[in-house]
């Protein structure tokens, strides 16, 4: 056991030492951030004497060696951009990206299992058609389009939600900051949740229907019917119980994508959240803030993947014969 | 039938007053200010949020004429004629109580000019700034400067004592690793005072009641509430479902949406920046063309390319008839203009092509033109029809359109042959364009010079015009100079950008030609 969790530990080090290393020679493509900082009237001298105090004339390697033993203390130093910790920027936006992540994946994983349960037991019907197709525009059209659909429908045309930002937010601890707990937050969250949940619900339903049709079909499904039980019984008992196992796995793979699909939505709806944060980095340069971000993303899948794997070798036995039985 | 005017009457200034004193304005644009540390940045909505907070000595109202601010008079020095004397404003006080001297604008530009702000690039002809009396300020420039207070529009004044308090002597320093107080807390004596402020979200600002020029101006805005918002279509969808107020820069393709739009106005202007095309003319070589040696190099060539670009058909068809054409690198309201210059070159394919048969290049060439996507308005749609005017000619283009901080990064390491740039004038004046755009690439001089043109009597001209005080001579001066370049085709201009900000029909506000607001001129119409 103790093996393998250090093995799997090894490899997740790894992927972020990779990870970071890519990001960092990304870097060099994106741009000068000295051009941004200084305005039109700087010499070139002004600009050398800034690329050195941020260390910017330096190698690759050279840079990503100290931006490596600061990141391992938390430490990512200032924004070029704001001129504060990205440390601090960070810890500030998460919230409300973790806040639009979780009730979006709530609104996605609620919605997708109804659907699809709705959709594998009334086959054929028209309503489940329907929702067959237009699921399908769900997967196929982006996320940015379906957010500005939706602006313009709730917001411009029926005035029912607001079109940006995250109304009022309340402090919930000196580093929470929640807009669920009033009106306006709650009325702000729901289009960027519809629209950042909408591909996951898609995926969930279509998963849910296709488990639930296999299960159907079993033999054991046949038998409980032979027993008289009711409709309700065998499909919400019997059948669902045994299609959640691939689901679940998905739902815990999904959360990570959809933190980081966030980008889009919170920079559709300004949502106050680290996706914005990233964009408004790339668009100025702004290294550390991008690189810290990055590196945050990364964390959140090898955690992820991380756990996934943990929990598989509790789980499946065949795992721990192969470990060596320990 | 009298008792009953007057009441109503009495009732209807009640109205009026109430609604004058208590009116909240919600304001938005793309990107929010990047400090409120006046002196770190310099960077046009970073100035704009700090206009309303703080105050300069001079600075350009709505109309963009100068008017005073802190400094009451300015004039430069009877018996030395490298000293300006600036006589500051009596009675004002910063937000937080302390009253303004002569100390505090010391102070402030010497702030400005420390090596880690980036104001000082507008400050390097200052030798010595001092505090005559309390409120006399005399500067001191290397050589006669007659522009240095139009240097001075952006330049905000913070109080020295404030700073000492909070240990924000000076600017940010990157290297050191640590916020500093200045970024998010302002203490100005601007006509708003900073209420909350969540960088990138939300800034809320109310009218500071103890204004040196609350009785000059309307102050009609109680509240200004700051959001910007990013993404073009989510910022328009705002203003129509009334979220917000009043909104700058508006997206060209939405112009005509909102002027139909109930409720809704428009106002228009021109932006102080011409958007046009440089190429490298000096290198021996092209690093991108099929050619052995450099086209742009011969004149004969450079005037075919102004011809064949047709700013007429791109402010039709690309900008939807928001953009000016232009035939000089100035806008019109700047010192030094000439509207006989800035007469169009119209479009004439044959004469562009036996020009160029003439200069030998009758089969054309091919070269890669290098534009931004993000920095002007429709730059990369701008682009892509230049690309099919000059296939007209036989130059063929590869357009290489991408992000601006790519696209500037590659200019100042010089890996270009043919590019867009736009090129605004802070100072009003049309020597910012020369020691710029046309001085030969020097140290501090012709920084954004990429073209390798260089001309002796252009230098001397841009050098002489900086520090000459008689009108007369340096109009003169100018008078060569532009022609010089104009003649020389130094540069392909296309046109003078368009401003449009939207806002509710009942808002009586109008467009600034240097996209600076000034919201304690807003009125709101009964």
């Amino acid at each position: 056991m103790l093996a393998f969790f250090i093995q799997r530990l090894m490899q997740a080090a790894f992927v972020m030492l990779v990870v970071a290393l890519i990001a960092f020679s990304l870097f060099h493509y994106v741009g000068d951030p000295v051009l941004n900082m200084l305005g039109q009237e700087a010499t070139d001298a002004d600009r050398a004497a800034l690329r050195t105090q941020l260390g910017l004339d330096q190698t690759i390697l050279v840079q990503f060696w100290q931006f490596m033993v600061s990141a391992v203390q938390f430490e990512f130093g200032i924004s070029y951009r704001s001129a504060r910790p990205v440390s601090e920027l960070i810890l500030e936006r998460l919230p409300a990206t973790l806040e639009l992540a979780i009730v979006s994946a709530i609104f996605a994983v609620v919605m997708g299992i109804v659907l699809g349960i709705y959709t594998a037991i009334q086959r054929g019907n028209w309503l489940s058609r329907f929702i067959m197709t237009a699921s399908l525009i769900g997967v196929s059209l982006p996320t940015f389009l379906i957010g500005i659909l939706l602006i313009y429908l709730f917001a411009v045309e029926l005035g029912w939600l607001p079109a940006f930002g995250r109304g009022q937010v309340v402090e919930l601890t000196s580093w929470w900051d929640t807009g669920l707990l009033t009106t306006s937050g709650l009325r702000s969250i729901i289009l960027p949740a519809i629209t950042l949940g909408l591909f996951q619900l898609t995926l969930i339903m279509r998963l849910v229907r296709a488990e639930m049709l296999e299960v159907l079909r079993t033999d054991y499904i046949k038998f409980a019917r032979a027993r008289g039980l009711s409709r309700r019984v065998v499909n919400l008992r019997h059948a669902l119980k045994n299609t959640m196992v691939p689901v679940i796995t998905i739902i815990g793979l999904q959360l990570g994508t959809i933190i980081a699909f966030a980008i889009i939505t919170e920079t559709v709806f300004q949502w106050p959240g680290v996706g914005a944060l990233f964009i408004t980095a790339v668009r100025f340069v702004d290294i550390p803030v991008m690189a810290a971000y990055l590196m945050m993303i990364a964390l959140v899948f090898v955690v992820i993947n991380l756990v996934v794997d943990l929990l598989y070798y509790a789980v499946d036995p065949r795992l721990r014969v192969q470990g060596g039985g320990k | 039938m009298l008792r009953k005017t007057l009441i109503a009457s009495a009732v209807a200034a009640t109205m009026l007053a109430t609604s004058a004193s208590a009116e909240t304005l919600r304001w938005t644009r793309s990107s929010d200010g990047l400090t409120l540390d006046p002196h770190s940045q310099n960077e046009g909505p970073t100035h704009a949020l700090n206009h309303q907070i703080f105050d300069t000595l001079i600075y350009q109202d709505m109309d963009i004429n100068y008017q005073p601010g802190l400094a009451t008079d300015w004039y430069i020095h009877p018996d030395d004629p490298s000293v300006w004397v600036f006589e500051i404003r009596e009675g004002v006080t910063f937000h937080e109580g302390q009253a303004l001297t002569s100390e505090d604008v010391v102070f402030s530009l010497d702030r400005a000019r420390h090596e880690y702000a980036d104001m000082r690039g507008l400050l390097t002809s200052i030798k010595e700034v001092r505090a005559e009396d309390d409120y006399t300020v005399h500067v001191e420039t290397h050589d006669p400067n007659p522009l240095l207070p139009n240097n001075l529009t952006n330049l905000f004044i913070m109080s020295k004592a404030w700073a000492e308090e909070h240990d924000v002597e000076t600017p940010q320093n990157y290297a050191a690793g640590e916020e500093t107080h200045a970024v998010r807390n302002a203490n100005g004596t601007g006509p708003f005072r900073v209420e909350s402020r969540e960088p990138d979200t939300r800034t809320v600002m109310v009218r500071n009641d103890d204004y040196w020029g609350i009785d000059e101006y309307p102050m009609e805005v109680s509240e200004l509430i700051f959001t910007p918002i990013e993404s073009a279509a989510t910022r328009v969808a705002a203003l129509l479902s009334g979220e917000v107020d009043l909104l700058q820069e508006t997206p060209v393709q939405d112009i005509e949406r909102l002027a139909n739009a109930e409720g809704i106005r428009n106002e228009q202007g021109a932006e102080n920046r011409t958007i046009f095309l440089g190429m490298d003319l000096g290198s021996m070589e092209l690093s991108t063309a099929d050619t052995d040696d450099n086209p742009f190099a011969d004149l004969r060539v450079r005037e075919a390319i102004n011809i064949a670009v047709d700013a007429t058909t791109i402010q039709r068809a690309v900008m939807r008839g928001n953009s000016e054409p232009a035939g000089i690198i100035v806008p019109p309201f700047v010192n030094g203009y000439s509207s006989e210059l800035d007469e169009v070159v119209p479009a004439d394919t044959e004469r562009a092509q036996a020009l160029m048969a003439e200069a030998g290049y009758g089969d054309g060439f091919s070269v890669t033109l290098q534009c931004p996507n993000d920095r002007y308005m429709n730059d990369e749609q701008i682009c892509q029809a230049v690309v099919s005017m000059l296939a007209r000619i036989g130059i063929s283009v590869n357009l290489d359109a991408q992000t601006r901080s790519l696209h500037f990064a590659e200019l100042a390491n010089g890996e270009y042959d043919f590019y867009m740039l736009g090129w605004g004038v802070p100072t009003m004046d049309i020597e910012y364009v020369f020691n710029y755009l046309y001085h030969s690439k020097e140290s501090d001089l012709g920084t954004w010079n990429f073209t390798g043109y260089s001309n002796e009597r252009i230098d001397e001209l841009t050098v002489a015009m900086a520090s000459e005080t008689d009108e007369e001579t340096r109009n003169a001066m100018i008078e060569e100079a532009r022609q010089i370049v104009h003649d020389d085709i130094v540069y392909i201009p296309i046109h003078h950008q368009m401003l449009t900000w939207s806002m509710r029909d009942d808002i009586d506000f109008k467009v600034q030609s240097e996209n600076t607001p000034h919201f304690k001129y807003l009125r709101f119409n009964q």
